[in-house]
């Protein structure tokens, strides 16, 4: 199957906690608050982000790649042996468990790009360009082959079954991280396919998403034209695309890359002062065929922060919560107070309004 | 001359019984059906079914048929073809007509079907939500450079070209002043300012009266220039060039001389009763550096206001596109091969350039491949009768449509096809006083606003319906529509699915 797209529908449970400190956070807590959020969820995808996991390797990328088959595997890695000098390959460690009986191969190679490598010879792309468009080929060209997540110092762990089953399975429990999402998700009508679970990523972006890109046609072609290739199974990839494209191809804040993203109605802009006006007009006509439309609620992080997005209208929950270093954010405050039963500070973002947060600048 | 053998096309019937020989219907009729002889007596062949007589008999005594005329059946000798070569034995011409093609060609917007929303996302409540239409006309960066400043503003560094702004994504397509009467462009340009859109004024130039309405206005120049002077060009919006016309491309507007009176004479600058006939190319564009020029000196001309230019939808429709958004132009209109005209040889409406829908599926597609799909705004035209087909071009990539013939409709027209004969019985496309006289300009922006505040509630609606609240969402987003019946290769063509998938 080489990833024909359909409409991703999906109801979902998303949360995601940062320590700002960039203290390290073990796996349970995560854990725990999308386990409690299991009602959300079907049983066919759940997943998980976490940032800070690979120390000893953080200078390399990180690819977390799923094979269907042995012949997948064997392409994907004649490619990056062409391109990549591979410091270590093995598989993901997991474990059987009887909530999941079939799996893919699951395998996580720590790369750097060749100096040498062929396409330099056509075009000088970036390092982090050249990781994008490795993913692009891999899950585009590469019969049976998908990757999971290609950033540094961090990785998706994601398959079919409730998050806290595909957390037992990959064992999430050895790891810790500074910054952690989580997903459980509740796909109508496409198969069980270990892709297609949250969350999606890019380089050290990765995406949980609860809900429904209904502008997802002309966010592909708009994301085309800058050749990004969306054919997965899924349209939750856009919003990971496109954050990609705003954040560190057009060089736009995280904040002004949401304002493109679930951009002010044209009524609140116009009641701004005209020097305010100005920026907002331009956004909306700029990144008019960016914006993400119909319900949605998405948790963004990167390896410096998390943002937690709601849709214009706020047609999907999302809840956030202060204590001490840590932020927490999700689907229902629920999952929060399992992990956090006094929080400083609990609300509810306004529509539209985005909740970032970055690591404090000492960090390293 | 040779006799007119050509049996007529329609039969006028009175119901003399209810006739109260009030004689309106000779007063109506602009086409000299009606004489009066003891009672009204009709001269069948001379009647356009306009449906003038018709609206205006107040018995409601007159009713217009097709004339049940027997020919011999044959499936390939239609009465059409044996009626247009009796014509041209008699007369020796080209055959001439007006409005778009009404050949039975495949419409594609009635093989494509719009998306909704069912349970696992909401549809949105245009009564309830806000529902944004608002579009932009104009070259859009391609990405945006923003800094804060001092004071925690943030402010835009990246140029930005001057936008055309429309509450509606609907303008009015251009017809020139002398194909249609002046309260015909007026009734259009009070609407285009109460609804906040453009109209475009077409090749005749603008009346004096009108150039208060400038920031309503797209002004056009065509290969006869007429009417362009510097005040012109700065008058509107945008400058519209205009290189083709879907009903004729290839082929020049022609404006009899007797409808060159006074009042076009002043704004054409022509003398009355000559004939205005625009070359069939621009004489100073034979080639796409040409037209580079032309863009440019307008651009100088009015302090880069954007430029439009206007095609026609021929077979390689999607390199020119390319080739004019590379040139400088910052919107592209396409009018498709069914597009309205005053008057247009029958063979070349009927027969050359090819639909919008097709086209403009190719040219959005061109234009992302090449990357400069933001350089320009495409506006689709050539018959959007309805606000089902614009939301359909739409979807297919259009940033606006434009309306021509449905304007006029709104106006009275009844799509007769007589618009080339001067003698609009609705008084739309003519320059009779008598006429011209019939259409009342406020009433016809408050027929025109009213339509397009209906195709607005519609396409809202729609909008709602597809779970987005602002056009630009739905915007090029081909994955909202589907195809039922079409094949493979026109649904590649046009980037959808078929129904089903």
């Amino acid at each position: 199957m080489n990833h024909l797209y359909q409409k991703d529908i999906s109801g979902c449970g998303l949360s995601g906690i940062i320590s700002t400190t960039g203290k390290l956070i073990p796996a349970e807590d995560i854990i725990k608050t999308i386990r409690i959020q299991n009602e959300r969820g079907n049983g066919l995808g759940g997943g998980f982000a976490g940032y800070g996991i690979y120390p000893e390797y953080k200078d390399y990328y990180a690819f977390h790649i799923m094979f269907d088959h042995e012949q997948a595997k064997q392409d994907a890695e004649a490619y990056l042996d062409d391109n990549y000098i591979v410091v270590r390959k093995e598989p993901i460690p997991h474990r059987r468990t009887a909530a999941i009986p079939t799996h893919p191969l699951l395998w996580r190679y720590f790369v750097k790009a060749r100096d040498n490598r062929p396409d330099l010879e056509l075009e000088e792309l970036s390092e982090d360009d050249f990781v994008v468009k490795t993913v692009m080929k891999i899950n585009s060209e590469i019969d049976g082959a998908y990757v999971f997540s290609s950033g540094k110092n961090m990785g998706a762990f994601k398959g079919v079954g409730f998050a806290d089953e595909i957390a037992d399975f990959f064992m999430l429990e050895q790891y810790q991280a500074y910054i952690w999402t989580a997903h459980n998700r509740f796909p109508t009508n496409t198969q069980g396919w270990w892709g297609g679970a949250h969350p999606f990523t890019l380089l050290d972006w990765s995406i949980v998403h609860n809900g429904e890109i209904s502008s997802y046609g002309i966010n592909k072609r708009y994301l085309e034209m800058f050749r990004y290739k969306c054919t997965l199974l899924t349209d939750t990839e856009v919003v990971a695309y496109l954050f990609d494209l705003l954040i560190r191809k057009h060089g736009l804040s995280a904040r002004l890359a949401c304002l493109a993203l679930a951009a002010p109605f044209w009524g609140d802009i116009d009641r701004l002062p005209e020097d305010e006006q100005q920026v907002l007009r331009q956004i909306r006509q700029v990144y008019g065929p960016a914006m993400l439309n119909g319900p949605f609620s998405v948790l963004f992080a990167h390896s410096r922060g998390l943002i937690g997005l709601n849709d214009r209208i706020k047609l999907r929950p999302l809840i956030a919560a202060t204590h001490d270093d840590r932020v927490y954010m999700a689907s229902e405050e629920s999952a929060i107070r399992t992990v956090c039963a006094k929080p400083d500070r609990v609300w509810a973002p306004r529509a539209g309004e985005p909740v970032i947060v970055e690591l404090n600048d000492d960090v390293i | 001359m040779l006799k007119n053998t050509t049996p007529a096309e329609f039969k006028v019937v009175i119901d003399h019984h209810i006739c109260r020989r009030c004689k309106r219907c000779l007063q109506n009729c602009s086409f000299g059906v009606y004489s009066f002889a003891d009672r009204v007596v009709p001269d069948n062949s001379k009647c356009v079914a306009c449906q003038r007589c018709v609206g205006y008999c107040p018995e409601g005594a007159i009713e217009i048929t097709s004339n049940p005329a027997a020919f011999k059946y044959s499936a390939n000798w239609t009465p059409e073809h044996r009626k247009n070569i009796w014509k041209q034995a008699e007369q020796g011409g080209m055959l001439l007509t007006g409005m778009g093609c009404d050949l039975p060609y495949p419409i594609l917007f009635d093989s494509m079907l719009l998306d909704a929303c069912q349970v696992t996302n909401p549809s949105i409540d245009p009564l309830r939500e806000p529902m944004e239409l608002r579009t932009y006309l104009g070259r859009k960066p391609d990405s945006l450079q923003v800094e804060t400043g001092k004071d925690g503003k943030l402010k835009s560094k990246t140029p930005f070209e001057p936008q055309i702004k429309l509450e509606v994504p609907i303008i009015f397509a251009p017809m020139s002043y002398g194909a249609v009467s002046l309260n015909t462009h007026k009734s259009l340009v009070m609407a285009a300012k109460e609804v906040g859109t453009v109209m475009n004024t077409g090749e005749g130039g603008l009346h004096k009266d009108l150039y208060s309405y400038g920031d309503n206005i797209i002004v056009q120049v065509a290969s006869g220039r007429f009417g362009v002077h510097a005040e012109y060009l700065d008058a509107g919006v945008a400058v519209d060039i205009k290189i083709g016309q879907g009903a004729k491309p290839g082929i020049g507007g022609h404006l009899p001389g007797e409808k060159i009176g006074m009042e076009i004479s002043k704004t054409r600058m022509i003398p009355i009763g000559t004939d205005a006939l625009s070359p069939a190319p621009h004489h100073d564009i034979y080639s796409i550096e040409d037209l580079r020029q032309l863009i440019y000196a307008i651009k100088e001309a009015t302090n880069y206001k954007p430029v439009s230019v206007k095609i026609a939808t021929v077979h390689n429709v999607a390199s020119i596109a390319s080739g004019i958004v590379r040139a400088g132009a910052d919107i592209v209109y396409l009018d498709g091969f069914r597009g309205g005209t005053g008057a247009s040889p029958t063979v070349i409406r009927n027969h050359v350039g090819i639909p919008i829908e097709l086209a403009l599926a190719a040219v959005d597609d061109r234009l992302r491949q090449e990357g400069i799909r933001n350089q320009a705004s495409i506006i689709a035209a050539g018959s959007i009768r309805s606000s089902a087909d614009a939301a359909k071009a739409i979807a297919l990539g259009a940033d606006a449509v434009a309306i021509g013939t449905a304007a006029l409709i709104a106006l009275g027209c009844r799509v007769c096809q007589m618009c080339y004969t001067g003698k609009c019985a609705w008084g739309i496309c003519t320059q009779k006083p008598e006429l011209t006289a019939r259409l009342d300009p406020e009433e016809g922006a408050e027929r025109l606003t009213n339509l397009l505040r209906s195709w607005a509630l519609e396409i809202k609606e729609m909008l709602g319906s597809l779970g987005v609240n602002a056009i630009e969402s739905f915007r090029g987003s081909r994955e909202r529509l589907r195809g039922v019946g079409l094949d493979k290769q026109t649904l590649d063509i046009l980037g959808i699915k078929p129904a089903g998938r």
